[in-house]
Protein backbone atom coordinates (compact mmCIF):
# COMPACT_ATOMS: atom_id res chain seq x y z
CA UNK A 1 0.00 0.00 0.00
CA UNK A 2 1.01 3.42 -0.25
CA UNK A 3 3.82 4.81 2.21
CA UNK A 4 2.45 8.16 4.15
CA UNK A 5 4.67 10.85 3.96
CA UNK A 6 4.85 13.62 6.77
CA UNK A 7 3.48 16.46 3.68
CA UNK A 8 0.43 13.73 4.09
CA UNK A 9 0.32 13.89 7.29
CA UNK A 10 0.94 17.49 7.53
CA UNK A 11 -1.92 18.45 4.85
CA UNK A 12 -4.83 16.02 7.01
CA UNK A 13 -3.77 17.34 10.58
CA UNK A 14 -4.02 20.82 9.05
CA UNK A 15 -7.20 20.41 7.76
CA UNK A 16 -8.72 18.59 10.94
CA UNK A 17 -7.42 21.41 13.21
CA UNK A 18 -8.91 24.05 11.55
CA UNK A 19 -12.07 21.84 11.28
CA UNK A 20 -13.19 21.73 14.52
CA UNK A 21 -15.77 19.24 16.33
CA UNK A 22 -18.51 20.17 14.58
CA UNK A 23 -16.99 20.16 11.47
CA UNK A 24 -15.92 16.67 11.93
CA UNK A 25 -18.97 15.39 13.17
CA UNK A 26 -20.67 16.44 10.30
CA UNK A 27 -18.84 14.24 8.24
CA UNK A 28 -18.35 11.52 9.71
CA UNK A 29 -22.13 10.22 9.19
CA UNK A 30 -21.10 9.60 5.68
CA UNK A 31 -17.96 7.72 6.36
CA UNK A 32 -16.44 4.17 7.49
CA UNK A 33 -17.21 3.92 11.74
CA UNK A 34 -14.06 4.94 13.72
CA UNK A 35 -11.94 2.52 14.97
CA UNK A 36 -11.92 2.12 19.27
CA UNK A 37 -9.36 4.22 20.65
CA UNK A 38 -7.48 4.67 23.51
CA UNK A 39 -6.69 7.88 25.48
CA UNK A 40 -2.63 8.20 25.86
CA UNK A 41 -2.39 12.36 26.69
CA UNK A 42 -5.55 15.23 27.26
CA UNK A 43 -7.49 16.37 25.09
CA UNK A 44 -6.03 19.35 27.34
CA UNK A 45 -6.22 22.83 26.79
CA UNK A 46 -2.83 25.32 27.17
CA UNK A 47 -0.93 28.12 25.28
CA UNK A 48 1.56 28.23 22.68
CA UNK A 49 3.39 31.13 22.42
CA UNK A 50 3.50 33.24 19.70
CA UNK A 51 6.54 34.70 17.65
CA UNK A 52 6.84 36.71 15.01
CA UNK A 53 10.15 38.38 13.57
CA UNK A 54 11.68 42.06 14.16
CA UNK A 55 11.07 44.01 10.67
CA UNK A 56 9.05 40.60 9.30
CA UNK A 57 12.07 39.00 8.20
CA UNK A 58 15.05 39.46 11.31
CA UNK A 59 15.38 37.81 14.53
CA UNK A 60 12.53 36.05 16.56
CA UNK A 61 10.54 37.81 19.18
CA UNK A 62 7.28 36.77 20.98
CA UNK A 63 4.16 38.39 19.64
CA UNK A 64 1.53 36.70 22.81
CA UNK A 65 0.34 33.48 23.69
CA UNK A 66 -2.79 31.62 22.23
CA UNK A 67 -4.98 28.64 23.40
CA UNK A 68 -4.42 25.34 22.26
CA UNK A 69 -5.88 22.11 22.51
CA UNK A 70 -3.94 19.09 22.04
CA UNK A 71 -4.70 15.45 22.26
CA UNK A 72 -2.65 12.00 21.57
CA UNK A 73 -4.72 8.42 21.21
CA UNK A 74 -3.81 5.06 20.61
CA UNK A 75 -5.93 2.18 18.53
CA UNK A 76 -6.14 -1.53 19.22
CA UNK A 77 -3.00 -1.93 16.60
CA UNK A 78 -0.72 0.48 18.37
CA UNK A 79 -1.06 3.77 16.03
CA UNK A 80 -0.58 6.48 17.97
CA UNK A 81 -2.30 9.72 16.85
CA UNK A 82 -2.04 13.24 17.55
CA UNK A 83 -3.89 16.91 17.45
CA UNK A 84 -3.51 19.99 18.11
CA UNK A 85 -5.71 23.15 17.11
CA UNK A 86 -6.42 26.89 17.91
CA UNK A 87 -8.64 27.31 20.66
CA UNK A 88 -10.26 25.50 23.05
CA UNK A 89 -11.91 21.87 21.39
CA UNK A 90 -11.38 19.21 23.80
CA UNK A 91 -14.02 16.97 21.67
CA UNK A 92 -12.59 18.05 18.28
CA UNK A 93 -8.75 17.51 19.13
CA UNK A 94 -10.21 13.87 20.69
CA UNK A 95 -11.64 13.61 17.18
CA UNK A 96 -8.97 15.12 15.11
CA UNK A 97 -6.55 12.11 17.17
CA UNK A 98 -8.69 9.57 16.79
CA UNK A 99 -8.75 10.38 12.39
CA UNK A 100 -4.72 11.12 12.34
CA UNK A 101 -4.34 7.66 14.15
CA UNK A 102 -7.01 6.02 11.62
CA UNK A 103 -5.27 7.91 8.44
CA UNK A 104 -2.23 6.06 9.02
CA UNK A 105 -4.13 3.16 8.47
CA UNK A 106 -3.58 2.47 4.61
CA UNK A 107 -6.73 0.20 4.35
CA UNK A 108 -8.47 2.86 6.07
CA UNK A 109 -6.73 5.99 4.70
CA UNK A 110 -8.04 6.43 0.88
CA UNK A 111 -12.23 6.05 2.39
CA UNK A 112 -11.46 8.63 5.17
CA UNK A 113 -9.56 11.14 2.63
CA UNK A 114 -12.40 11.58 0.43
CA UNK A 115 -15.53 11.40 2.85
CA UNK A 116 -13.62 13.62 5.65
CA UNK A 117 -10.71 15.37 4.71
CA UNK A 118 -11.43 16.14 1.24
CA UNK A 119 -14.89 18.08 1.76
CA UNK A 120 -13.08 20.10 5.04
CA UNK A 121 -10.41 21.23 2.76
CA UNK A 122 -12.90 22.30 0.08
CA UNK A 123 -15.04 24.03 2.35
CA UNK A 124 -11.99 26.06 4.24
CA UNK A 125 -10.96 26.49 0.56
CA UNK A 126 -13.89 28.19 -0.12
CA UNK A 127 -13.64 30.31 2.71
CA UNK A 128 -10.38 31.36 1.87
CA UNK A 129 -11.40 32.33 -1.61
CA UNK A 130 -14.28 34.28 -0.54
CA UNK A 131 -11.86 36.49 1.49
CA UNK A 132 -9.56 36.97 -1.53
CA UNK A 133 -12.35 38.28 -3.57
CA UNK A 134 -14.08 40.40 -1.50
CA UNK A 135 -10.44 41.75 -0.70
CA UNK A 136 -10.44 42.10 -4.53
CA UNK A 137 -13.21 44.10 -4.62
CA UNK A 138 -12.17 46.64 -2.29
CA UNK A 139 -8.37 47.38 -4.60
CA UNK A 140 -8.31 50.39 -5.66
CA UNK A 141 -7.61 50.85 -9.76
CA UNK A 142 -5.58 54.76 -9.36
CA UNK A 143 -6.37 56.60 -12.29
CA UNK A 144 -2.87 58.72 -12.48
CA UNK A 145 -3.58 62.40 -13.07
CA UNK A 146 -1.60 62.46 -16.17
CA UNK A 147 -4.33 60.12 -17.53
CA UNK A 148 -7.53 62.54 -16.44
CA UNK A 149 -5.32 65.31 -18.40
CA UNK B 1 2.45 50.93 53.07
CA UNK B 2 -0.90 49.74 53.56
CA UNK B 3 -2.03 47.55 56.41
CA UNK B 4 -4.13 44.32 56.43
CA UNK B 5 -7.44 45.18 57.78
CA UNK B 6 -9.89 42.70 59.64
CA UNK B 7 -14.10 42.73 58.73
CA UNK B 8 -16.46 44.59 56.43
CA UNK B 9 -17.68 40.66 54.52
CA UNK B 10 -20.96 41.24 54.48
CA UNK B 11 -20.50 44.79 53.25
CA UNK B 12 -18.31 42.97 50.07
CA UNK B 13 -20.79 40.80 49.82
CA UNK B 14 -23.48 42.95 49.08
CA UNK B 15 -21.19 45.21 47.07
CA UNK B 16 -20.98 41.95 44.67
CA UNK B 17 -23.84 41.60 44.59
CA UNK B 18 -25.27 45.03 43.73
CA UNK B 19 -22.11 44.76 40.98
CA UNK B 20 -23.75 41.16 39.49
CA UNK B 21 -26.73 43.22 39.33
CA UNK B 22 -25.73 46.70 37.63
CA UNK B 23 -24.05 44.16 35.28
CA UNK B 24 -26.70 42.45 34.45
CA UNK B 25 -28.65 46.10 33.88
CA UNK B 26 -32.58 45.95 33.33
CA UNK B 27 -34.16 42.61 32.94
CA UNK B 28 -36.75 43.67 30.68
CA UNK B 29 -33.74 44.15 28.06
CA UNK B 30 -32.38 41.17 26.60
CA UNK B 31 -29.41 39.50 27.85
CA UNK B 32 -25.99 39.81 25.78
CA UNK B 33 -24.10 36.61 24.94
CA UNK B 34 -20.16 36.19 24.61
CA UNK B 35 -21.06 35.05 20.97
CA UNK B 36 -23.02 38.35 19.92
CA UNK B 37 -19.86 40.60 21.90
CA UNK B 38 -17.19 38.03 19.95
CA UNK B 39 -19.37 38.47 16.23
CA UNK B 40 -20.56 42.40 17.16
CA UNK B 41 -17.67 43.83 18.53
CA UNK B 42 -14.83 42.51 17.46
CA UNK B 43 -12.36 45.36 18.01
CA UNK B 44 -13.02 45.55 21.36
CA UNK B 45 -11.94 41.63 21.63
CA UNK B 46 -9.31 42.45 19.36
CA UNK B 47 -7.63 45.17 21.37
CA UNK B 48 -8.52 42.60 24.61
CA UNK B 49 -6.52 39.84 23.19
CA UNK B 50 -3.62 41.91 22.08
CA UNK B 51 -3.39 43.61 25.72
CA UNK B 52 -4.26 40.88 27.36
CA UNK B 53 -1.14 38.79 25.27
CA UNK B 54 -3.82 35.76 24.37
CA UNK B 55 -5.52 34.95 21.61
CA UNK B 56 -8.68 33.36 22.26
CA UNK B 57 -11.62 35.37 20.94
CA UNK B 58 -13.96 33.88 23.13
CA UNK B 59 -12.31 33.95 26.44
CA UNK B 60 -11.71 38.04 25.21
CA UNK B 61 -15.41 38.17 24.73
CA UNK B 62 -16.78 36.33 28.32
CA UNK B 63 -13.99 38.90 30.10
CA UNK B 64 -15.51 42.15 28.47
CA UNK B 65 -18.98 41.07 29.17
CA UNK B 66 -17.38 40.25 32.90
CA UNK B 67 -16.01 43.73 33.22
CA UNK B 68 -19.02 45.69 32.01
CA UNK B 69 -16.95 46.63 29.03
CA UNK B 70 -14.14 48.08 30.84
CA UNK B 71 -11.25 46.47 28.41
CA UNK B 72 -8.62 47.03 31.17
CA UNK B 73 -10.24 45.02 33.58
CA UNK B 74 -10.91 42.84 30.86
CA UNK B 75 -7.33 42.50 29.36
CA UNK B 76 -6.88 42.06 33.82
CA UNK B 77 -8.70 39.00 33.50
CA UNK B 78 -8.02 37.23 30.51
CA UNK B 79 -3.72 37.39 31.56
CA UNK B 80 -4.97 36.20 35.47
CA UNK B 81 -6.64 33.33 33.62
CA UNK B 82 -3.42 32.52 31.01
CA UNK B 83 -1.35 31.78 34.33
CA UNK B 84 -3.85 29.06 34.80
CA UNK B 85 -2.85 27.40 31.49
CA UNK B 86 0.91 25.21 30.94
CA UNK B 87 2.22 26.30 27.72
CA UNK B 88 3.13 23.57 25.54
CA UNK B 89 5.70 25.69 23.22
CA UNK B 90 6.23 28.04 20.86
CA UNK B 91 4.93 28.81 17.23
CA UNK B 92 7.25 28.99 14.52
CA UNK B 93 8.15 32.91 13.32
CA UNK B 94 4.94 34.17 11.57
CA UNK B 95 5.05 33.85 7.69
CA UNK B 96 3.51 37.45 7.40
CA UNK B 97 4.43 37.62 3.72
CA UNK B 98 2.37 34.60 3.52
CA UNK B 99 -1.04 36.35 4.90
CA UNK B 100 -4.21 36.00 3.33
CA UNK B 101 -4.41 39.62 3.12
CA UNK B 102 -7.91 41.45 3.98
CA UNK B 103 -6.51 44.85 3.96
CA UNK B 104 -3.09 46.02 2.51
CA UNK B 105 -1.55 49.73 2.21
CA UNK B 106 1.18 51.42 1.11
CA UNK B 107 1.58 54.89 1.37
CA UNK B 108 4.93 55.26 -0.10
CA UNK B 109 3.99 53.30 -3.81
CA UNK B 110 0.80 54.15 -5.18
CA UNK B 111 1.12 51.35 -7.83
CA UNK B 112 2.66 48.41 -6.47
CA UNK B 113 2.60 44.60 -6.80
CA UNK B 114 -0.55 43.52 -5.34
CA UNK B 115 -2.23 46.78 -4.90
CA UNK B 116 -3.77 48.92 -2.89
CA UNK B 117 -6.44 46.80 -0.67
CA UNK B 118 -8.62 49.03 0.97
CA UNK B 119 -10.40 46.22 3.25
CA UNK B 120 -13.45 46.24 5.70
CA UNK B 121 -11.71 49.68 6.80
CA UNK B 122 -13.63 52.77 8.70
CA UNK B 123 -11.60 55.01 6.33
CA UNK B 124 -13.37 57.51 3.90
CA UNK B 125 -16.65 56.82 6.46
CA UNK B 126 -17.99 60.19 7.29
CA UNK B 127 -17.65 59.67 10.73
CA UNK B 128 -21.68 60.70 11.37
CA UNK B 129 -23.78 58.41 13.54
CA UNK B 130 -26.16 56.02 11.67
CA UNK B 131 -29.32 55.83 13.37
CA UNK B 132 -30.08 52.59 10.76
CA UNK B 133 -28.12 51.00 13.03
CA UNK B 134 -30.34 51.62 16.04
CA UNK B 135 -32.97 50.00 14.73
CA UNK B 136 -33.36 46.35 15.00
CA UNK B 137 -33.15 44.32 12.24
CA UNK B 138 -30.37 45.94 10.29
CA UNK B 139 -28.58 43.38 7.91
CA UNK B 140 -26.27 44.46 5.59
CA UNK B 141 -25.99 42.96 2.13
CA UNK B 142 -22.85 40.76 1.43
CA UNK B 143 -20.15 42.17 0.39
CA UNK B 144 -18.91 42.86 -3.21
CA UNK B 145 -16.98 40.16 -4.50
CA UNK B 146 -14.00 40.55 -7.15
CA UNK B 147 -12.07 38.47 -9.34
CA UNK B 148 -8.64 38.54 -7.23
CA UNK B 149 -6.85 37.84 -10.34
CA UNK B 150 -3.02 35.93 -11.34
CA UNK B 151 -1.39 39.58 -9.53
CA UNK B 152 -2.88 39.22 -6.08
CA UNK B 153 0.38 38.57 -3.65
CA UNK B 154 1.57 41.18 -2.10
CA UNK B 155 5.36 41.31 -1.41
CA UNK B 156 6.76 43.12 1.54
CA UNK B 157 7.59 46.79 0.21
CA UNK B 158 10.64 46.60 2.73
CA UNK B 159 11.79 44.10 0.30
CA UNK B 160 11.56 46.07 -2.37
CA UNK B 161 13.44 49.04 -1.54
CA UNK B 162 15.94 46.53 0.28
CA UNK B 163 16.35 45.10 -3.36
CA UNK B 164 17.62 48.46 -4.11
CA UNK B 165 19.74 48.50 -1.31
CA UNK B 166 18.03 51.87 -0.03
CA UNK B 167 16.92 49.58 3.37
CA UNK B 168 18.88 48.68 6.25
CA UNK B 169 18.56 45.04 6.67
CA UNK B 170 16.77 43.15 9.68
CA UNK B 171 20.36 41.12 10.98
CA UNK B 172 18.44 37.03 10.09
CA UNK B 173 18.42 35.22 13.49
CA UNK B 174 17.02 32.39 14.88
CA UNK B 175 17.78 33.11 18.20
CA UNK B 176 15.92 32.14 21.28
CA UNK B 177 14.16 35.63 22.04
CA UNK B 178 13.88 36.53 25.42
CA UNK B 179 10.18 36.33 27.55
CA UNK B 180 8.89 39.20 29.67
CA UNK B 181 6.20 36.80 30.86
CA UNK B 182 9.02 34.85 32.32
CA UNK B 183 12.15 36.83 33.42
CA UNK B 184 11.45 40.34 34.84
CA UNK B 185 13.21 43.22 32.48
CA UNK B 186 16.43 44.35 33.14
CA UNK B 187 18.01 47.17 31.05
CA UNK B 188 19.19 47.85 28.30
CA UNK B 189 16.30 44.99 27.29
CA UNK B 190 17.10 44.90 23.60
CA UNK B 191 14.93 45.03 20.68
CA UNK B 192 12.87 41.17 20.92
CA UNK B 193 11.80 42.21 24.65
CA UNK B 194 10.68 45.90 23.09
CA UNK B 195 8.81 44.35 20.60
CA UNK B 196 7.17 42.11 23.03
CA UNK B 197 6.48 44.66 25.53
CA UNK B 198 5.01 46.99 22.98
CA UNK B 199 2.96 44.40 21.50
CA UNK B 200 1.28 43.90 24.94
CA UNK B 201 1.79 47.54 25.59
CA UNK B 202 -1.74 49.83 26.14
CA UNK B 203 -3.05 51.08 23.31
CA UNK B 204 -3.42 54.82 24.23
CA UNK B 205 0.08 54.78 26.26
CA UNK B 206 1.64 53.59 22.45
CA UNK B 207 -0.86 55.89 20.43
CA UNK B 208 0.28 58.83 22.64
CA UNK B 209 4.33 57.93 22.54
CA UNK B 210 3.72 57.46 19.01
CA UNK B 211 2.46 61.18 18.78
CA UNK B 212 5.08 62.59 20.79
CA UNK B 213 7.36 61.24 17.99
CA UNK B 214 5.46 63.21 15.19
CA UNK B 215 5.48 66.20 17.27
CA UNK B 216 8.88 66.82 17.22
CA UNK B 217 10.22 64.43 20.54
CA UNK B 218 12.25 62.58 19.04
CA UNK B 219 11.30 62.84 15.59
CA UNK B 220 12.09 59.81 12.96
CA UNK B 221 10.23 61.26 9.82
CA UNK B 222 7.62 57.96 9.29
CA UNK B 223 6.36 56.88 5.91
CA UNK B 224 3.81 54.05 6.32
CA UNK B 225 5.98 51.73 3.89
CA UNK B 226 2.83 49.00 4.35
CA UNK B 227 0.17 48.23 6.98
CA UNK B 228 -1.32 44.54 5.92
CA UNK B 229 -3.86 42.73 7.83
CA UNK B 230 -5.67 39.35 7.56
CA UNK B 231 -4.92 36.13 8.49
CA UNK B 232 -1.63 33.84 9.28
CA UNK B 233 -1.09 30.32 9.71
CA UNK B 234 0.42 29.18 13.17
CA UNK B 235 2.77 26.32 12.96
CA UNK B 236 4.50 24.33 15.46
CA UNK B 237 6.85 21.67 15.64
CA UNK B 238 5.37 19.05 18.25
CA UNK B 239 8.57 17.32 19.64
CA UNK B 240 7.07 14.06 18.93
CA UNK B 241 6.73 14.47 15.77
CA UNK B 242 9.51 16.06 14.83
CA UNK B 243 7.81 18.12 11.61
CA UNK B 244 5.49 21.50 11.80
CA UNK B 245 1.75 21.12 11.34
CA UNK B 246 -0.59 23.77 11.11
CA UNK B 247 -2.37 24.53 13.91
CA UNK B 248 -5.18 27.35 12.53
CA UNK B 249 -5.06 30.65 11.50
CA UNK B 250 -5.45 33.60 13.29
CA UNK B 251 -5.39 37.79 12.30
CA UNK B 252 -2.92 39.88 12.70
CA UNK B 253 -2.18 43.36 11.80
CA UNK B 254 1.49 44.23 10.45
CA UNK B 255 2.61 47.55 10.01
CA UNK B 256 6.17 48.25 8.29
CA UNK B 257 6.93 52.25 8.99
CA UNK B 258 9.95 53.49 6.67
CA UNK B 259 12.40 56.35 7.96
CA UNK B 260 14.77 58.50 6.29
CA UNK B 261 18.15 57.58 7.79
CA UNK B 262 21.13 60.41 7.11
CA UNK B 263 23.41 57.47 8.15
CA UNK B 264 26.47 57.55 10.05
CA UNK B 265 30.03 56.76 10.89
CA UNK B 266 29.49 52.90 9.66
CA UNK B 267 26.09 53.03 7.28
CA UNK B 268 25.64 54.96 4.08
CA UNK B 269 22.32 56.77 4.03
CA UNK B 270 19.23 54.63 3.37
CA UNK B 271 15.65 54.24 4.84
CA UNK B 272 15.04 52.15 8.48
CA UNK B 273 12.58 50.73 9.57
CA UNK B 274 10.08 50.23 12.21
CA UNK B 275 8.17 47.64 13.20
CA UNK B 276 4.56 47.18 14.48
CA UNK B 277 2.93 43.44 14.92
CA UNK B 278 0.11 42.61 17.00
CA UNK B 279 -3.02 40.24 17.20
CA UNK B 280 -5.81 41.25 16.06
CA UNK B 281 -7.72 43.87 13.52
CA UNK B 282 -5.48 46.55 15.44
CA UNK B 283 -4.14 48.91 12.99
CA UNK B 284 -3.85 51.90 15.57
CA UNK B 285 -1.49 49.99 17.64
CA UNK B 286 -0.05 48.20 14.82
CA UNK B 287 1.40 51.69 13.61
CA UNK B 288 1.97 53.17 16.91
CA UNK B 289 3.84 50.19 17.99
CA UNK B 290 6.15 50.52 14.52
CA UNK B 291 6.45 54.73 15.45
CA UNK B 292 7.95 53.71 19.18
CA UNK B 293 9.67 50.79 18.12
CA UNK B 294 11.96 52.83 15.51
CA UNK B 295 12.26 55.95 18.12
CA UNK B 296 13.55 53.31 20.41
CA UNK B 297 16.12 52.45 17.78
CA UNK B 298 17.85 55.57 18.01
CA UNK B 299 21.18 54.50 20.10
CA UNK B 300 21.45 51.29 17.79
CA UNK B 301 21.29 53.79 14.62
CA UNK B 302 23.74 56.25 16.62
CA UNK B 303 20.84 58.97 17.15
CA UNK B 304 20.99 60.92 20.11
CA UNK B 305 18.41 59.99 22.23
CA UNK B 306 16.59 63.11 23.79
CA UNK B 307 12.75 62.41 23.82
CA UNK B 308 11.08 60.21 26.21
CA UNK B 309 9.88 57.74 23.14
CA UNK B 310 13.80 57.21 22.32
CA UNK B 311 13.83 56.27 26.23
CA UNK B 312 13.80 52.14 26.64
CA UNK B 313 13.30 51.96 30.05
CA UNK B 314 10.76 54.92 30.29
CA UNK B 315 8.26 53.06 27.42
CA UNK B 316 8.49 49.78 28.26
CA UNK B 317 8.19 50.16 32.21
CA UNK B 318 5.74 52.61 31.94
CA UNK B 319 3.54 50.34 28.98
CA UNK B 320 1.57 47.80 30.53
CA UNK B 321 -1.70 48.88 31.68
CA UNK B 322 -2.55 45.77 34.13
CA UNK B 323 0.72 46.42 35.82
CA UNK B 324 -0.11 50.21 35.66
CA UNK B 325 -3.47 50.08 36.91
CA UNK B 326 -2.21 47.77 39.18
CA UNK B 327 -0.02 50.30 41.44
CA UNK B 328 -2.72 53.39 40.91
CA UNK B 329 -5.40 51.34 42.35
CA UNK B 330 -3.06 50.04 45.27
CA UNK B 331 -3.86 53.76 46.89
CA UNK B 332 -7.36 52.72 47.35
CA UNK B 333 -5.84 50.17 50.25
CA UNK B 334 -6.19 51.23 53.17
CA UNK B 335 -3.08 53.08 54.58
CA UNK B 336 -4.17 54.47 57.59
CA UNK B 337 -0.86 54.01 59.50
CA UNK B 338 1.44 55.83 56.65
CA UNK B 339 -1.46 58.43 56.82
CA UNK B 340 -1.75 59.10 60.37
CA UNK B 341 1.86 59.35 60.67
CA UNK B 342 1.92 61.87 57.74
CA UNK B 343 -1.01 64.19 59.97
CA UNK B 344 0.96 64.20 62.84
CA UNK B 345 3.55 65.69 61.15
CA UNK B 346 1.76 68.04 59.78
CA UNK B 347 0.24 69.16 62.77
CA UNK B 348 3.87 69.35 64.24
CA UNK B 349 5.24 71.57 61.39
CA UNK B 350 2.11 73.63 61.98
CA UNK B 351 2.40 74.43 65.64
CA UNK B 352 5.80 75.12 65.50
CA UNK B 353 5.67 77.88 63.12
CA UNK B 354 4.69 81.38 64.43
CA UNK B 355 1.69 83.17 63.53
CA UNK B 356 3.77 85.74 61.77
CA UNK B 357 5.33 82.90 59.35
CA UNK B 358 1.54 81.91 58.69
CA UNK B 359 0.35 85.29 57.46
CA UNK B 360 3.48 85.73 55.31
CA UNK B 361 2.78 81.60 53.74
CA UNK B 362 -0.74 82.67 53.39
CA UNK B 363 0.23 86.36 51.35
Amino acid sequence: MTQMTNDERRNWMGVLARAGAAGITARLDAAPPLPPHTRLRGPEIGLTMLRGRAGGDGAPFNLGEMTVTRCAVRLEDGTVGHAYLAGRDLRGAELAAVLDAALQDPTRRPALLETVVAPLAATQAEARSETARKAAATRVRFLTMANMR
Amino acid sequence: MYVAVKGGEAAIANAHAWLAEERRGDPAVPEIGTDQIGEQLTLAVDRVMAEGSCYDPGLAALAIKQSRGDLIEAIFLLRAYRTTLPRFGASEPLETGAMLVRRRISATYKDLPGGQVLGPTFDYTHRLLDFALAAEGHAPSPAPEADPGEDAACPRVTAMLADEGLMAPEQPSDAEPGDVTRTPLTYPAGRALRLQNLARGDEGFLLSMAYSTQRGYGANHPFVGEIRQGEVTVEIVPPELGFAIEIGDINVTECQMVNQFNGSRTEPPQFTRGYGLVLGRTERRAMSMALVDRALRAEELGEEVVAPAQNEEFVLSHSDNVEATGFLEHLKLPHYVDFQSELEIVRAMRAAATPQAMREAAE
